[in-house]
Formats: C-alpha cells, structure tokens, sequence
C-alpha cells in the first residue's frame, strides 16, 4: 500500500479548516489520499470532507460525539497497520499532539512536527521545519522508516476546495472507552473589547518589560486610535487578559495595521496575526521572527519610538 | 504519592549562527542554555499539588549531558526533592522519541502517581515528547492543559485542555497519567538563593540507558531561512521612526 492518509479533524459537528490544508499538502506527496472520519456520527463531516483531491473517505465509528485521546490512538494505529501509508498527515493541533507522536511511537514510524515544507527525496519524504527558537530551519529524513507520522504548520498549505468525488466506506475497529474523557467545553470568558474587530491593532509582548508599563502602552494606544492587544507572555504573566491575546491559543486578527513592539514572532503568534494588512515590526533583536512578517522593520529599543509616538499623537 | 516532572535544558540561539562542519547542527559555541519555560510551570503545578495533598515526592527527571544538570538544580531549587539524569549527548537537538525513550527508561520504575512534560521545548518545538512518554509507558495522556484537579484518592484528575482560540475542553482522566502542561498555568515561584545554593550540593542520579533506538528523524541539514520579502527599514532614528509609523497610520487607516 502507498499514498497519503489524513484524519479529519472537527469540533461539535463541524469539520475544521486544517482538513483541507491536509489535503492540498497530501495531493503534493502522492496519491492515493485517503481521509478518515473518526466520529460518533460521521455523515455530515464525510460530505464536508469530501474535498477535491480526496480519493477516498474512510468513516471509523467513534463512542463520544468529541475527540477523546484514546479512540483517536486505537484508530489511527488500526487504519495505519492495515493500510500502509507512506505518510499520515495531521495537523499541528492540540488534539493531534496528543496523539501523532504515540502513534509513531508505537508503530516505529518517523515523526516531525510543525512541518512547513514537505518534499521527495532520493530515500523518502523531507520535511522542512524550524529549530532553536525558529532562527534556522532544517531538513529531516527517515530512513528506512516503514512510514512517517507528519503534523503540519497551520495556515501554510491553502484549503483544499469543495466538490471532490472521494469513494466512501466505513470500517469496523474495535475502540477502547478512553481513559480520557470529554466533559464539557467551555468557552472563553467574554471579553469587554473585540480586538478581531480593530482596523488598528497595537500590540505588546515580553519586551515591554514589567507589568508596570501596561498601562503606558494602553494610553499610547489610546492616543493613536489603536485597540491594545497583546502576545502571550503577557497573558501568562497575568499582565493582560486573554481577551487581547493575538495568537493560535488566543484570537486571530487582521487588522489593517498591526503594530508589533517587542514582539519577538513565536511562531504560534504569527499564525494568529501573519494576514494582517500592514504590519509594522519594533524590536531590538535583528534576527526576531517579526520581521519576517513585517512590512516595515525598525531595530531598536520600543521604549526610544513610543516616547517619539508620544509626541506626535 | 510520588509526581515525575520532565524537564529540559534548551539551547537558545542568539543573533550569530553558524553551523557545525556537517550542517546536520549549530555550532555549540553559538548557544546560550536555560531550563525551558515550560517546565517550571510543569514544576509549580506538581509542587502545588504536593502542597495540597500534604505529603509526597516531585522528581525531576532529564536527558542529556552534564551540562543539562543545571536544569536540573533550578529544580531543585525551587523545591523538587530528587533529580536524576538519564545520560546522554546534548539533548538539544535530539528527536523526540529519543528523548521519551531515556525518560521512560528512568521514569517506569519510579511509579509516580502523575507525570509533567512541557507542552514543548522552546528550541524544538516539537509538542511530542510526553504524548511519545505516555505511549512508551502505557498511560493515558493529556496534552496542552491549563488546569489540574488531582485526587488522589479516586486516583484521576479533571483537567482543562486549552484548544485553538483559547476553549477549553474539560476532560476526565485517570491517572496515573502524562499531562503537558501550557504557560500561564500558575506562577512559578521564584528560588532563594539559600536554595540555589543548597542545590548545588544535592547530589543528581545519573542513569546510564544504553538502549540504542532508530530516531524519529535525523536532520539533513541545517540553514538559516532565506528572507523572501524582507521588510523594509523604517531607518535607525527613533523620532524618524516614529513619524514614519504615524505616516503609515494615518494612509492606511484613511
């Protein structure tokens, strides 16, 4: 068996957009690109997944209507003994890091994440991905490995368009009740502003320095008619509420201008921010991943322009 | 009661990079080393859980070389009770597998009742490692949570699990179990320099897994990305930058 095996992933009922960024990287690799839909009730999502490339749809009958780690495991590992796979694709998720890499593990196939590039080399697959803090990227390879387990970077590969002709069918696997179980989901507290609605974001990471500064910037904002929204750290540091989080575990933004001071780019913040219109990097490190987003770069210390934005505004 | 915590002494990279002969790897005179953010949030969390059941042992356990026993005495420091090393070359840039490999070989006869891992190292960036762990060692696993009910008694846990765009999913686990602990789960405490000094002469195990195993991967070649479309430069004058910033505004806004 050969070809390119993708799990679908969705969330209450609907399939989320890495599916069909799976499966334009997958048509690159080589087909046959299979798709399997591990859910309670598949039907709604096989015909969401049924995207153009897709070859085949593979419907795997799940107890719990949400993802639950072991199911997911017990299938995986299943559809990948039995079919081969050159590669499986998932995406660089929360759900997939749980269990990808024990599926690999088990199995003795190869393993990267957070892949951003994907190509053929003379003894197998390549998979491009970033290392020490995302200052360079590398290259790796799996030798003889029987197959490779690969999570993809978000946003990267384009989605896959409606409207594809995948033969379907279902198959039978015996699944464990996991020992992890879904609750409940809740949501994120409400927020008193909506930064996803700013034509003009400012936003603030771990250079800024202490907590003690916040308030400077959020008149700063003020003053230039920006929405203040921040990186993580922040967050984490308890500075700043989740609410003005930019990033994948906060809120996705496209603003059109995006003013970034002392921000270094985790590449988990660009993925949140990357589509804005205009995006205006200040930061003392050169080598920051900014400005590799950036539209307009100044190396220098935040504190030395906001004391000059400060007099203009 | 006994919690295993996973740590890692990261490399990170400063402005200046070049690479080994091979190109399979940077140069180590071009890294600077640090525990990894992560784990002392891993760390409070199994802390603050040993606080509150009243009694019982954190452990910190890594892979790596000599060098790596530094993240180990920060563990100390803060209030872990025992370490051990699992030897092994530079861990750095080591494949995941590998790493969950030497962690499971030091961490399966130790019995915790719970095991930490960092969501990720922040050099690797692989978010694989304590999911590999649990596989390796049979547990149940969750990753990426940002809360911890432990009882220990019922022997499981209810965690939050934070998803893309920050919801949480609230998942029921028995344990014991891997989790992988986010950022900004706590505070971590800081250590007194009475206890970093003290760490110094705690004495660290060291094991010696002479397991070899195929890797997950192996690095090719290293690069620095080539900048496609760099920015441009709003100069080196801050008052310069400044009105260029406002200039910006004030278009693209109109």
């Amino acid at each position: 068996m050969s070809g390119t095996l993708i799990v679908a992933e969705h969330l209450q009922g609907r399939l989320s957009d890495v599916t069909g960024e799976l499966v334009s990287a997958a048509v690159g690799i080589g087909a046959p690109v299979t798709v399997a839909v591990i859910a309670a009730d598949p039907g709604a999502l096989i015909d969401a997944a049924d995207l153009q490339g897709v070859d085949e749809i593979v419907a795997v009958r799940a107890g719990a209507a949400e993802f639950e780690v072991d199911t997911y495991t017990e299938a995986l590992a299943a559809l990948v003994s039995e079919r081969r796979p050159d590669a499986v694709l998932l995406g660089f998720t929360v759900n997939s890091m749980s269990y990808g890499p024990a599926v690999a593990a088990r199995l003795g196939l190869g393993f990267a994440s957070d892949v951003f590039a994907i190509s053929k080399g003379g003894d197998g697959l390549v998979a491009t991905r970033a290392f020490y803090g995302s200052k360079v990227h590398g290259d790796v390879e799996f030798g003889n490995m029987p197959g490779v387990v690969l999570l993809l970077r978000r946003t990267v590969w384009p989605a896959a368009e409606a409207g594809g002709g995948a033969a379907r069918s279902e198959t039978e696997i015996a699944l464990p009740t996991s020992r992890a179980r879904h609750v409940e989901f809740v949501e994120a507290p409400a927020a008193d502003v909506d930064i996803t609605a700013a034509d003009f974001l400012l936003s603030i990471g771990r250079g800024i320095g202490g907590r003690e500064n916040i308030e400077r910037f959020a008149e700063l904002a003020k003053k230039m008619g920006a929405v203040l929204s921040v990186s993580r750290p922040l967050v984490d540091a308890g500075w700043a509420p989740s609410a003005r989080q930019v990033g994948q575990s906060g809120k996705t933004v496209k603003p059109k201008v995006y003013l970034a001071l002392g921000i270094s780019g985790a590449v988990q913040h660009l993925a949140g921010m990357k589509a804005s219109g205009t995006i205006i990097a200040v930061n003392t490190d050169p080598e920051a991943a900014i400005f590799g987003v950036a539209d307009y770069a100044a190396v220098m210390d935040l504190f030395e322009v906001a004391d000059e934005l400060d007099k203009l505004f | 009661m006994k919690i295993v915590v996973c740590v890692k002494q990261v490399a990170i990279l400063g402005d200046e990079v070049e690479f080994t002969s091979d190109e399979r790897d940077v140069d180590e005179d071009y890294l600077e080393f640090a525990l990894n953010e992560w784990d002392s949030y891993s760390l409070e969390a199994a802390l603050l859980i040993k606080e509150a059941v009243g009694e019982g042992e954190v452990v910190a356990v890594t892979v790596g070389n000599e060098d790596a026993e530094e993240a180990l005495r920060r563990c100390l420091a803060m209030g872990a009770d025992r370490a051990v090393r699992v030897a092994a070359e530079a861990a750095h840039a080591a494949d995941p597998l590998t790493i969950a490999r030497g962690l499971a070989a030091a961490i399966g006869p130790e019995d915790p009742d719970l095991i930490f891992a960092g969501v990720q190292s922040s050099d690797s960036v692989q978010a694989a490692t304590g999911t590999m762990l649990a596989e390796l060692l049979g547990l149940p696993r969750v990753a990426v949570v940002t809360k911890v009910d432990y009882d220990h008694g019922a022997r499981r846990a209810a965690v939050h699990r934070e998803l893309e765009g920050g919801l949480l999913d609230i998942v029921d686990v028995q344990t014991p179990a891997v989790l992988t602990i986010q950022t900004g789960i706590n505070q971590p405490r800081y250590a007194t320099l009475r206890a970093i000094k003290q760490a110094k002469e705690k004495e660290i195990a060291v094991l010696e897994d002479a397991a070899v195993v195929p890797p997950a991967y192996r690095v090719r070649r290293m690069f620095v990305p080539t900048k496609s479309e760099s920015a441009e430069s709003l100069g080196d004058d801050p008052g310069e930058v400044a009105r260029r910033i406002a200039e910006l505004v004030r278009v693209r806004l109109s």
